[in-house]
C-alpha cells in the first residue's frame, strides 16, 4: 500500500438481499486511487459502479473487504461514522444535479457548510472556484431558474466548498447536452489539475470517461481493466 | 441556515401551510373561547350581584350557590328580616331562566330594589306602568331587536316593554314581582332575599346573629363578598373536566393535523432528505429540520388561534350579548399555545422520525 493512495479498496463484496433472494453487486474489487488523480469508471449498467461509489462515498456499508478513504477505514463504521465523513470528506456530484429546490444557489452551497459545522459563508477564496464555475452571476437564483448546466456547476461548487478529500461524481453529464456536458468535464479536469483535486467519476460514456488520467472498466461486479 | 430552509419549505406549499395553521388554530379558538364564556359568565353574574347594593344574601334551604330551582323562600320572611334591629332593608326577587341557562330574569318589587340599588339607569322608557310590564337591558334589546311598547314573549306569556335600562344590574328582563309570582304559581315565595345592614353594623356579626333566629338555621346566608367569590371557575362543578376535555381535543388536532401535514411534508421530500443525508446530515439535524418546521405551524396556528378568538368575541358580542357574556382571558393565551404546541410536536415526532431514517441511497432515487 502506498501513502499516496487516498482511496484503497481490496477484496471488496457487496451483497443486496431482494426478498429472500441475495444478489452480489460487488464480487471481490480491488482498487487504488492515488491523491490527485482524475479517474474514470465506465461499465454497462449492473456493472457495480454505482455501487463501488456509494461505498466509497460512505453512503452503504461493504459486506466484506477493506474500504480506506482519506485513511478511514470505512468497513469497520457506523452509519454515524460514515454520516460524519461524508461532511468533509467526500464531495457528491449527481446524474440529476440534486439541489435542494427551495434554496438558491447561494444558499445550496451554504447548507454544505453549515452541516459541516463550519460558518455558512465559503472563505473568500472560494470565489475564484466560482469564476472558474462561471455561476457567480447566478448564486441567488433558485434551481428552477437555471439551465442543466448550471445547477450542474453548482452542484460541483456544493461538493468542493468544504475542500474534500475526493469529489465523486456519478453520471455528471447524463442529464446535459453536448455543449453543458463539455463544461462540466472540462471544469472537473480543472479543478482536478489546478487544485489537485482527487475526483473519482462514474460514466458510461466513452468520451467523458476520457477526461480521467485513467480509465477502469467494471463488469458484473468486477474490475476487468485498467487503463 | 435552519431557520432559513424550514422558512423556505414553509413557502414553497403555502396552501397547505396555511391549511395546518388554520387546523392547528382551531383547538386553541374552542379553548379561549370556552374559557372566555365561563369567565364571562361568572364576572358577569359577580357585576350583577354587587350593583344591587345588598350587603347579605339569604338563598333557599338545601340550594347551591350557583343554581336556583323556582321560589321556595316564604316572602313573610322578607319583612321578618327587614324588622331584624342590624338589617336597614331587605327585598325578596324571583329568578327564573328566560332563555337557556345563561339568560336569566328576575321578578322585583320596584320600590324596595330601587331604595336597595340606588335605581336602574334607563336609556328608553321608565318604570312598571302595568302588571305585565318588563324592563329590559341594553344587551337584550339589541340582541332582540326590541323597544320600549314592543311585545316580548317569555315562558309562553306576552309582556309589555316599559323601559330600557343600561346592562349589569341584577338580570337582563326584569318584571314586576307579584305578575311573576302569578305566572310561575309561586305566590307569596321569592328565590332569594337581599338585605343591607344598618350603618355601623357588621356583616359577618349580622350573619351570625340572623343564623341564631329560630328557623334559619338551615338557610345559606352569605356576605355579598363571599357569595362573589364563591363564584368562580373551580367551584363550577364539572366546568375543568369540560375544560380538560377541550384541551385534550385540542392536543389530538394539533398532533393529527401536523403528523399528517408533516407525514405528506417528509413523503414529498423524500429526495431532498436524501440530499440533506448525502451532505452529512445527521438523523438529530434532519429531526430538527422537521420538528422546527412543526413549532413554526403551531406558532402560526397558536396566532391564528386567538385572532380567530377575538373574531368569535365579536360575533358574540354582536349577535348574542345577553345570552353568552364573554370576556378575552389574556393569561389562557400561553396555556392554549402551549396545549397546542405540544400536539403539534408530538404531531411531528413520527415523520420526523420517518425522514432521520430513511436510507439516503433509496432517497436520493426517489422519484
Amino acid at each position: 500500500m502506498n501513502s499516496d493512495d487516498i482511496i484503497q479498496v481490496r477484496n471488496l463484496r457487496k451483497i443486496y438481499r431482494v426478498g429472500k433472494v441475495e444478489v452480489p453487486a460487488l464480487r471481490g474489487v480491488d482498487l487504488t486511487v492515488r491523491r490527485g488523480e482524475f479517474l474514470s469508471i465506465i461499465g454497462p449498467s449492473g456493472s457495480g459502479k454505482s455501487t463501488l461509489f456509494h461505498i466509497i462515498g460512505a453512503l452503504t456499508p461493504p459486506t466484506s473487504g477493506e474500504v480506506r478513504v482519506a485513511d478511514q477505514d470505512l468497513s469497520k463504521m457506523s452509519d454515524a461514522d460514515r454520516t460524519r465523513m461524508r461532511k468533509r470528506t467526500v464531495g457528491f456530484v449527481f446524474q440529476k444535479f440534486n439541489l435542494l429546490p427551495n434554496l438558491t444557489a447561494r444558499d445550496n452551497i451554504a447548507i454544505a457548510r453549515f452541516i459541516a459545522g463550519l460558518d455558512p459563508k465559503p472563505e473568500p477564496e472560494f470565489e475564484e472556484i466560482l469564476k472558474v464555475l462561471n455561476i457567480g452571476h447566478r448564486l441567488d437564483h433558485k434551481p428552477s431558474e437555471l439551465s442543466g448546466g448550471e445547477q450542474q456547476r453548482v452542484a460541483i461548487a456544493r461538493a468542493i466548498v468544504n475542500h474534500p478529500a475526493i469529489l465523486l461524481a456519478d453520471e455528471p453529464t447524463g442529464n446535459l447536452d453536448t455543449e453543458n456536458s463539455a463544461a462540466v468535464l472540462q471544469v472537473l479536469r480543472d479543478l482536478n489539475r489546478r487544485l489537485g483535486q482527487t475526483v473519482l467519476m462514474i460514466t458510461h460514456n466513452p468520451e467523458a470517461a476520457a477526461y480521467g488520467d485513467s480509465i477502469v472498466h467494471m463488469r458484473d461486479g468486477r474490475i476487468i481493466d485498467r487503463i | 441556515m435552519t431557520g432559513k430552509l424550514v422558512i423556505e419549505n414553509f413557502k414553497h406549499k403555502p396552501m397547505r401551510s396555511l391549511l395546518s395553521i388554520l387546523l392547528i388554530g382551531v383547538p386553541v379558538t374552542l379553548i379561549l373561547c370556552l374559557v372566555g364564556l365561563s369567565y364571562g359568565m361568572i364576572e358577569d353574574t359577580q357585576t350583577r350581584q354587587r350593583s344591587i347594593g345588598a350587603d347579605i344574601l339569604v338563598r333557599p334551604k338545601n340550594s347551591s350557590y350557583l343554581t336556583l330551582n323556582g321560589a321556595p323562600i316564604p316572602q313573610e320572611l322578607v319583612g321578618l328580616l327587614a324588622r331584624q334591629p342590624g338589617i336597614k332593608m331587605a327585598t325578596g326577587v324571583v329568578n327564573i331562566a328566560a332563555e337557556g341557562i345563561t339568560l336569566g330574569a328576575a321578578g322585583i318589587n320596584f320600590a324596595e330594589f330601587n331604595a336597595m340599588s340606588g335605581g336602574f339607569k334607563f336609556i328608553e322608557g321608565g318604570p312598571f306602568q302595568r302588571p305585565d310590564d318588563v324592563i329590559i337591558d341594553d344587551f337584550y334589546a339589541n340582541q332582540k331587536k326590541k323597544k320600549v311598547g314592543d311585545t316580548i314573549k317569555i315562558h309562553n306569556v306576552d309582556w309589555h316593554v316599559s323601559g330600557i335600562i343600561h346592562s349589569g344590574m341584577l338580570a337582563h328582563i326584569v318584571m314586576p314581582i307579584q305578575t311573576l309570582q302569578d305566572k310561575t304559581e309561586a305566590v307569596n315565595k321569592v328565590s332569594q332575599i337581599y338585605l343591607k345592614v344598618q350603618p355601623g353594623v357588621r356583616v359577618d356579626d349580622e350573619i351570625q346573629a340572623l343564623k341564631k333566629l329560630p328557623g334559619f338555621e338551615d338557610y345559606p346566608i352569605f356576605s355579598m363578598e363571599e357569595f362573589a367569590a364563591l363564584l368562580n371557575i373551580g367551584n363550577i362543578p364539572g366546568l375543568q373536566p369540560f375544560i380538560m376535555v377541550i384541551m385534550g381535543i385540542g392536543v389530538v388536532i394539533g398532533f393529527a393535523v401536523v403528523c399528517l401535514s408533516m407525514y405528506m411534508a417528509v413523503l414529498q421530500r423524500t429526495r431532498e432528505i436524501g440530499i440533506l443525508k448525502s451532505l452529512g446530515g445527521s438523523k438529530g439535524f434532519i429531526l430538527q429540520v422537521i420538528l422546527s418546521e412543526a413549532l413554526l405551524l403551531g406558532i402560526g396556528g397558536s396566532i391564528l388561534g386567538i385572532l380567530m378568538s377575538y373574531g368569535a368575541y365579536w360575533m358574540i358580542k354582536t349577535l348574542v350579548p345577553a345570552s353568552l357574556p364573554m370576556v378575552i382571558v389574556y393569561r389562557w393565551w400561553p396555556i392554549a399555545s402551549g396545549i397546542t404546541l405540544a400536539g403539534a410536536l408530538l404531531g411531528s415526532l413520527y415523520p420526523g422520525l420517518t425522514a432521520a431514517a430513511h436510507d439516503p441511497i433509496e432517497a436520493l432515487a426517489y422519484e
